[in-house]
């Protein structure tokens, strides 16, 4: 991996020197404290400063989103943290988020609203496509077949089907389509709050029925684009023994790796 | 004697017409006990999904034989009961083919129509039961799918029987009839024979005249009384959403299936504990968080259970079903529907009031259930009716999480984890930006 040197700034770094960033970059807990999510998170800033887009995060102003708490059934948690996170976003008078978690996605682009909340919030598989679409970022090809898992929080949650194979087609890679993919793509086993807590009593787990489906299809790679798949994918392949020749990679990755 | 028959089938029609009033009477009771939820904004888009969804079955055809099969029954369906309105006038006017003298040659064209159509009818139902009983699809047997032994897999199969029958009561009646005017009997005008019937003629001919007036008289009364009957029995069965299907489609949700709309009760209160301003007429009336029982959920909630077909292309796509755990997302919809059979019997009982009896829709789903899902909404997407499972399962984890505190230790941790640290981990805030450093 290139070794870029990175100039992050916060909302509040901005704020100080009376300037706005176009976009908050919502980093989420998992990509600022997973060790693994944590070079997704770097290879996406590498792309936004190549590709000259000015961005800020929250930096420890950030706070979990709540959606965990929400869909265990925990309101009030998940209550207290959109607002205080709200009440933060407002101050800095953000307009323009995006987010490498569909889950943050998710929650902040439809939850939030009801809430006092309203931002225009794109997926960071969006903002990819777009760049390059637009020839901001260039691209050494590598060609190479590769597989796409549909997040939920992205796909029927949001519509969000053809970005991340837009990204795909333009790094002039070959996709391979899962059995269950688009509408009917099979769920990692990570929503819900599944991913903090073990699962319960069934045949086989999630991650590993969806991960044989990887198998099956034959790849050397796989594209997520949530960290949560990327957990639940990786597990998988832990426990099937694949994961010495299969690698699972978020498409930032993919792009920053082709990125010249 | 035609005055006694006529007699007959009016008392017959207008008891059937009663019992079925009361029947959705009685339903419509179970569904007011329910929560408010605002769904009537966009009335063009939500027409568009009455057309698209529920006359034109778009997600039917997802899967094309199963949903032209299905089209075949519908239509079929919609289509042969314009000739129930010719038949229950015969009845109550003790005629016989009125329309037939003033549609003049259309008629037998369109009875050909008809006849062509129940055969369609005849032709799915027997695919239908080749799928279940020959084929087994997977997402139809009761052997892998516990809810849908008993009355269930009785009431499909009791259908299809139905649906046969009556179909061949109708071609009996149109062949006997055909006999009977090439004899010249009285009353039976010459209409002459219809495209599939007339194939039943020669098994006819050798009867004599009383035995096929006989025999068209009781496929005739058989027919009505059938239709009548079924009509009845659908409001107890799977095949509600004949009915439905139409309302279901104009009020299903025009948001995310991934949005859990806010409770407004917790936004009071959270408003309270943060210092913020609330409105006094904000103030919660409904004091339960989440739902115990069909009431503490909303009326789309509960018309999608009155809905459900139980054709489990939720529990199929369910990624909890398909791993083996006890979660089947077409469960919840049965259990929710029980439950309101249940609560529809207490109002009847205590003249539309609801009585305590003790029990709640939480005694027919268990934590582990709820527990399983995945909130991945493959359930609603599989969903030819766009009815969401999903929003019944969170609003009962709701109940158990805020309500029953019943949550696991592993998701405790988490929730004390995001109060301290901000993150469903226990790091340490301060280290929130620490990946930023190289």
């Amino acid at each position: 991996m290139s070794e870029m040197v990175l100039h992050i700034r916060t909302m509040a770094d901005y704020l100080a020197k009376g300037e706005m960033p176009e976009y908050l970059f919502w980093v989420g807990c998992a990509g600022s404290f997973d060790d693994r999510q944590k070079k997704v998170t770097r290879a996406f800033c590498e792309i936004l400063q190549k590709a000259e887009i000015s961005y800020a995060v929250l930096g420890t102003e950030e706070s979990c989103t709540g959606d965990p708490a929400r869909r265990t059934g925990n309101e009030f948690l998940f209550q207290m943290q959109a607002m205080t996170n709200i009440e933060v976003l407002n101050m800095y008078q953000v307009k323009k988020i995006v987010t490498a978690c569909p889950h943050c996605f998710n929650t902040l682009k439809n939850e939030y609203p009801s809430l006092g909340g309203t931002y225009d919030v794109i997926h960071h598989t969006e903002l990819l496509a777009q760049l390059l679409k637009e020839g901001k970022i260039e691209i050494a090809e590598e060609r190479e077949e590769i597989a796409f898992h549909d997040s939920c929080y992205l796909g029927r949650g949001n519509g969000i089907y053809e970005a991340p194979r837009e990204i795909i087609s333009q790094l002039q890679k070959e996709l391979k389509e899962l059995k269950s993919c688009r509408t009917k793509g099979l769920c990692c086993g990570a929503g819900g709050a599944q991913v903090f807590k073990e699962p319960e009593p069934g045949a086989v787990d999630i991650q590993v029925k969806r991960t044989e489906e990887i198998i099956e299809s034959g790849v050397k790679k796989v594209a997520i684009a949530c960290p949560f798949c990327m957990v639940m994918i990786q597990d998988g392949l832990n426990k099937t023994g694949h994961d010495k020749e299969i690698q699972v990679v978020d498409l930032a990755e993919l792009v920053q790796k082709a990125m010249k | 004697m035609t005055y006694f028959f006529q007699f007959l089938f009016i008392a017959l029609l207008a008891s059937m017409s009663y019992l079925i009033a009361m029947r959705f009477k009685g339903i419509l009771a179970t569904i007011r006990l329910s929560q408010p939820i605002q769904l009537s904004d966009q009335p063009a888009e939500r027409w568009k999904r009455v057309f698209l969804l529920a006359f034109g079955q778009k997600k039917m055809f997802q899967k094309p034989f199963v949903g032209f099969m299905h089209f075949l029954i519908y239509i079929g369906f919609v289509l042969i009961n314009a000739e129930i309105l010719e038949i229950m006038l015969d009845g109550i006017l003790g005629t016989h083919r009125l329309f037939a003298p003033f549609l003049g040659t259309l008629y037998p064209l369109l009875l050909n129509f008809f006849e062509l159509l129940a055969g369609g009818v005849f032709l799915a139902c027997l695919v239908f039961f080749a799928r279940r009983g020959i084929f087994k699809v997977r997402r139809l047997q009761s052997e892998n799918h516990s809810e849908l032994k008993g009355f269930p897999i009785r009431d499909a199969y009791t259908i299809l029987i139905v649906e046969c029958v009556l179909m061949m009561a109708l071609w009996t009646m149109n062949a006997a009839d055909a006999v009977l005017q090439s004899r010249g009997v009285e009353h039976f005008q010459a209409v002459g024979s219809f495209i599939v019937s007339e194939n039943l003629i020669p098994f006819l001919d050798s009867y004599s005249t009383e035995a096929l007036y006989l025999l068209e008289r009781i496929a005739w009364w058989f027919h009505i009384a059938g239709i009548l009957g079924f009509a009845l029995y659908v409001t107890y069965s799977k095949h509600l959403h004949i009915f439905f299907a139409f309302p279901a489609a104009y009020y299903s949700s025009l948001k995310s299936p991934a949005y859990i709309p806010s409770l407004d009760s917790v936004t009071h209160e959270v408003k309270l504990m943060l210092g913020q301003a609330v409105l006094s007429e904000a103030a919660p009336t409904n004091l339960r968080f989440g739902a115990k029982d069909v009431m503490d959920l909303n009326w789309k909630n509960l018309l999608d259970a009155y809905s459900c077909t139980e054709c489990g292309r939720c529990t199929d796509q369910c990624p909890a079903n398909q791993t083996g755990k006890l979660l089947s997302p077409r469960k919840i919809m049965m259990d929710t529907r029980d439950r309101l059979e249940e609560v529809g019997v207490i109002l009847s009982k205590n003249k539309g009031q609801f009585v305590d009896d003790g029990k709640s829709l939480l005694d027919k789903i268990s934590g582990q259930e709820l527990r399983a899902c995945t909130t991945c909404q493959a359930c609603v997407e599989a969903c030819p009716m766009e009815l969401s499972p999903l929003n019944i399962i969170l609003e009962l984890r709701r109940y158990q999480i805020m309500e029953m505190s019943d949550a696991p230790a592993a998701w405790n941790s988490m929730f004390s984890n995001i109060e301290t640290n901000q993150a469903p981990w226990k790091f340490n805030p301060s280290d929130r930006m620490n990946w930023a450093k190289s």
